[in-house]
């Protein structure tokens, strides 16, 4: 009898950015690869692949998580969003979408290379603890290297972004 | 003068988007929404993906190379070995003419028979899928001879170590001695001597998308197109066409969205020049981007200097003389086209620069080593000569028992000695040190807070406030690389066409890094032209669309490109007027555009839309008098030529605390004074300066790449080289002094790279002034839990 050959390749079916999406992938991919490479989604960047940088960041079912770490297959079934869906999503759209402007705004990016993934980590902030303070929110962005602008315009943004939220909460 | 007051003379009064306003970016809202296109992002039909094999070694030859395993694996297109490539592209050889005795070895995008630092490619393997290239590369067969290695500066001139390249009789790259007055005397007759060994850490900067490039040659047109991340798509062309004996107009690189650079995309890269290889030999993309471990390895790394320093002084303060002996460990090549001399070069040049220092000697030597290739970054030399200088200055003020800051005003330029220049070359034009001084401490309320530090001493809480008055060159001439024989332009250009529809496209040969090249273009076009910033539409980094110039790099974007596009502005509003005034039988003097309209000068009535004067020249051009020709398209250029580069100056000050028991350093507060000329748009510079500060702070504090006695980097991965966070930087506030150059009508200086050059040195004065109540100090950087602890004798 034959040994059992491994498994290289299966079928996934998830939901990215609130479209269906069925694909045949490699065991062996992660899944920061899988959304730029097979689904194009360019938007989420690779910047260390061991998990430090947090450039890879998305959310999967409603939690950030490093892309870079996690393997395509193990997205099987699951709901994910991207920098491409995430100010239109249920959810933390609306939020996302504060976030551009202010970022915007106050100029809280350069080359933007670690900005969606800026905005996805910030946004789980704000989303659970609008009322954080600066260090909370320095804390928070701690898992996001960025080397162009001294994050104090990054914590600007999302300190306004966190006070425009808790104003309007009862 | 107040920077609202210079930019009120140049922006049309009263308008919200003239020169000085703080505008946002309208190129980032792109990257906001996921839709910037870094090369990586790009993937055209056929692309094949690079990876490389590197060595494991410091030095060693390569005694067997077999690729055949690898040739034959599952979707490998090509292997190149060293030998390949080298058929194909010409050696370089990384030396600056203009620099006495420099001298270095030729060198091959991948080692041909040995290898000269770990890390250093050696094959490279092209496959369908990147997963694929990498198994492949596990098929290489590769056997090595390890030989000595050649990594600790201080011995690499001693005749028992090894010399790296035989041919060329020593280690030495090259030395410099810049010397002015007589320094024994002044040494002789001085009432106090301070003196230091300053150290500080070779490093990398990191940016986050790594070095990414994608050639494309297409055998049919002869045509090489190139996507590379780089700030410096001239320079790349030129080095390709000249490498690869391709002519140069069938080679057009383009820089798209650039991930960061900070210097160390202006460098030649191996691993890119073979994947440049790759697609000439297969006539297909091939894209190569590094990762991050091999990022580490493969990028240019900078600083690292021993600079032993010392300072006379008078029994009244007076500064008699400054002494500095600079060594530095480089590569075991110079880098490639730029050289590795210009830290050495700035620092031999500024030991307290700022200052009227006296009788002065400085002497660089810069020695090779096996280790990662090493160059210009952020703030080239700045950062270490600050050090060093303000090091000196803190050291005779204590002994002084003089308050630093006021040692400091003492000491200062006098503001009548302007332009002054300096041994060795530059030319300070004028500054503004004893202005930015008074507002920085007005900032950062200097007094009270030494108050505040004086009664948390008292109750065992150890605060240090630091100082570091900083000059920063900027806008350099030919004098920087064009006169040493490096075709590197020092000129930039703009062409301003007017669309059919009363638009503008602004074609500008610098580049976007993030910076804010794009945007400082389109605001000086808006305002000088007159029309709404949203009406200028900026395209950058492509050879093929822009004129020639030089990119970024050294504080020059602003500053020259942005005169270039002053002039063109100028030029394209009088060809405009000129063409209305002809239409109008009248006087071009008699008009003016605003708001994208052209006007009557003195009642400001609408004379002629721009879309209307576009249309006549373009589509009614029965309506144009026949002996007039209107030139909607104009080009200008602009290069300083006044002095070797633009002087700019600043002062940063540093407030943190340290724990004893652990060595940890919390930063409180910094605060930066700069004085970049003329500002476009304070919203770019503010954050660009915090940017570079935090550079510095990681410098002084974080970052080093450690290396082995044998040559190995200990610590390359993003979690072993710390990389500053932002829970552990502090709030930065930034004031201006405005001291426009008047070498161009802009007035504008570099702002990209102060930030860098001051930091460092604030954050080690601060650590100092914290640590001297304990009788300990600290002249090394970054200064790290365990020689905070060492120097409190707490550990052995």
């Amino acid at each position: 009898m034959n040994p059992p050959q491994p498994v290289t390749e299966v079928d996934i079916a998830l939901t990215v950015n609130g479209e269906n999406v069925t694909r045949h992938v490699p065991v062996r991919q992660n899944l920061v690869d899988f959304l730029r490479d097979t689904l194009g989604l360019t938007g989420t960047h690779v910047g260390c692949e061991h998990g430090v940088c947090g450039a890879c960041t998305v959310r999967f079912d409603g939690a950030i998580v490093r892309a870079c770490l996690m393997l395509a297959v193990q997205a099987d079934g699951t709901d994910i969003v991207t920098i491409e869906g995430a100010a239109t999503a249920d959810g933390n759209g609306e939020i996302v979408a504060d976030l551009q402007r202010e970022f915007h705004q106050r100029n809280a990016l350069q080359c933007g290379f670690c900005t969606p993934a800026m905005l996805l980590t910030a946004a789980e902030l704000i989303a659970v603890r609008p009322q954080a303070s600066r260090d909370e929110i320095r804390t928070h962005l701690s898992g996001n290297y960025c080397r162009c602008t001294g994050y104090q315009s990054i914590v600007d943004a999302v300190e306004a972004v966190c006070r425009k939220r808790a104003g309007a909460q009862p | 003068m107040p920077q609202e007051s210079r930019g009120a003379t140049v922006s049309a009064a009263g308008r919200r988007d003239g020169i000085g306003a703080s505008l946002p970016r309208t190129n980032a809202l792109r990257l906001l929404s996921g839709r910037g296109q870094y090369v990586d992002d790009i993937n055209p039909p056929r692309c094949l993906h690079a990876v490389v094999l590197r060595s494991p070694y410091a030095h060693a030859r390569i005694a067997r190379l077999d690729v055949a395993a690898a040739a034959a694996a599952l979707g490998v297109v090509r292997v190149l070995t060293g030998r390949d490539v080298a058929a194909l592209c010409d050696p370089y050889v990384g030396v600056l003419q203009h620099v006495p005795g420099m001298q270095s070895a030729p060198q091959w995008p991948l080692a041909v028979e040995r290898a000269c630092w770990q890390g250093e490619p050696v094959a490279l393997v092209a496959a369908a899928t990147r997963a694929e290239a990498e198994d492949a590369l596990a098929l290489i067969e590769i056997e090595w001879d390890e030989l000595p290695a050649v990594t600790d500066a201080e011995s690499a001139l001693d005749p028992a170590t090894p010399v790296i390249h035989p041919e060329l009789g020593s280690n030495l790259c090259f030395e410099r001695v810049v010397e002015a007055g007589d320094v024994a005397a002044a040494f002789a007759q001085a009432a106090h001597v301070v003196e230091a060994e300053f150290v500080t850490g070779r490093h990398t900067a990191v940016t986050l998308e790594s070095r990414s490039l994608l050639a494309d040659f297409n055998s049919a047109d002869g045509q090489l197109t190139v996507w590379h991340s780089t700030q410096v798509p001239y320079m790349m062309q030129w080095i390709i066409a000249r490498h690869f004996r391709l002519p140069e107009t069938q080679v057009r690189v383009i820089a798209p969205d650039v991930g960061g650079s900070f210097g160390m995309k202006i460098h030649i890269y191996g691993d890119e020049m073979a994947a440049v290889a790759a697609s000439l030999v297969l006539g297909r993309p091939v894209k190569f981007v590094a990762d991050r471990l091999e990022s580490f390895v493969g990028d240019f790394h900078a600083r690292g200097h021993r600079v032993r320093a010392r300072m006379a002084l008078s029994k009244d303060g007076e500064i008699l003389g400054v002494e500095a002996d600079d060594l530095y460990g480089i590569g075991a090549y110079s880098g490639y086209p730029r050289g590795s001399a210009n830290e050495g070069l700035q620092v031999s040049n500024l030991v307290c620069a700022a200052y009227r220092r006296g009788a002065y000697r400085a002497v660089t030597r810069a020695v090779f080593q096996n280790k990662a290739m090493y160059g210009q970054y952020r703030a080239v030399g700045h950062p270490v000569a600050c050090l060093v200088s303000e090091g000196l200055m803190d050291l005779a003020a204590a002994k002084l028992d003089v308050d630093p800051a006021e040692f400091r005003r003492r000491n200062y330029i006098s503001p009548e000695s302007y332009p002054l220049k300096l041994a060795g070359g530059p030319v300070l034009e004028k500054l503004s040190q004893h202005e930015a001084l008074e507002q920085l401490l007005q900032m950062m309320d200097y007094r009270g807070l030494r108050a505040e530090q004086l009664q948390l001493h008292k109750q065992g809480i150890h605060r240090g406030i630091g100082l570091a008055s900083f000059v920063e060159n900027s806008n350099p001439s030919a004098a920087t690389y064009g006169q040493g024989g490096v075709s590197i332009a020092s000129q930039d250009s703009c062409t301003l066409k007017l669309t059919a529809t009363g638009g503008i496209v602004a074609a500008s040969s610098i580049t976007e890094c993030g910076q804010g090249g794009y945007a400082v273009i389109q605001q000086v076009v808006a305002a000088v032209c007159g029309v709404p910033f949203a009406q200028v539409k900026v395209v950058l980094g492509d050879t093929e669309t822009t004129p020639v110039g030089g990119g970024v790099w050294g504080s020059r974007g602003t500053g020259i490109c942005g005169e270039a596009a002053l002039q063109a502005g100028k030029a394209l509003k009088a060809n405009i007027l000129a063409f209305v005034a002809r239409l109008q039988e009248s006087e071009a003097s008699l008009y003016d555009i605003r708001d994208g309209r052209v006007i009557d000068a003195s009642t400001a009535v609408l004379v002629m839309t721009l879309e209307d004067v576009a249309r006549t020249a373009y589509f009614r051009t029965d309506q144009v008098p026949k002996d007039f020709q209107p030139e909607l398209t104009v080009t200008r250029s602009y290069a300083q030529k006044t002095w070797n580069g633009a002087y700019t100056n600043g002062i940063q000050a540093s407030y943190l605390e340290i724990d004893i028991d652990t060595g940890f350093v919390k930063m409180l507060k910094h605060w930066v004074v700069d004085d970049c000329g003329t500002i476009i748009n304070p919203l770019l510079v503010d954050e660009q300066i915090r940017g570079a500060c935090v550079q510095g702070m990681g410098a002084a504090l974080f970052e080093q790449c450690l290396y082995s006695d044998e040559g190995q980097l200990l610590n390359g991965s993003l979690m072993d080289y710390l990389v500053p966070m932002a829970g552990e930087m502090p709030d930065i506030a930034v004031g201006h002094t405005c001291t426009p150059t008047a070498t161009s009508e802009l007035g504008a200086k570099g702002a990209g790279e102060a930030g860098t050059a001051g930091a460092s040195a604030a954050v080690l004065n601060a650590v100092n002034d914290a640590l001297r109540p304990l009788g300990a100090s600290v002249a090394e950087i970054p200064a790290t839990p365990e020689r905070i602890l060492r120097a409190l004798g707490r550990i052995a």
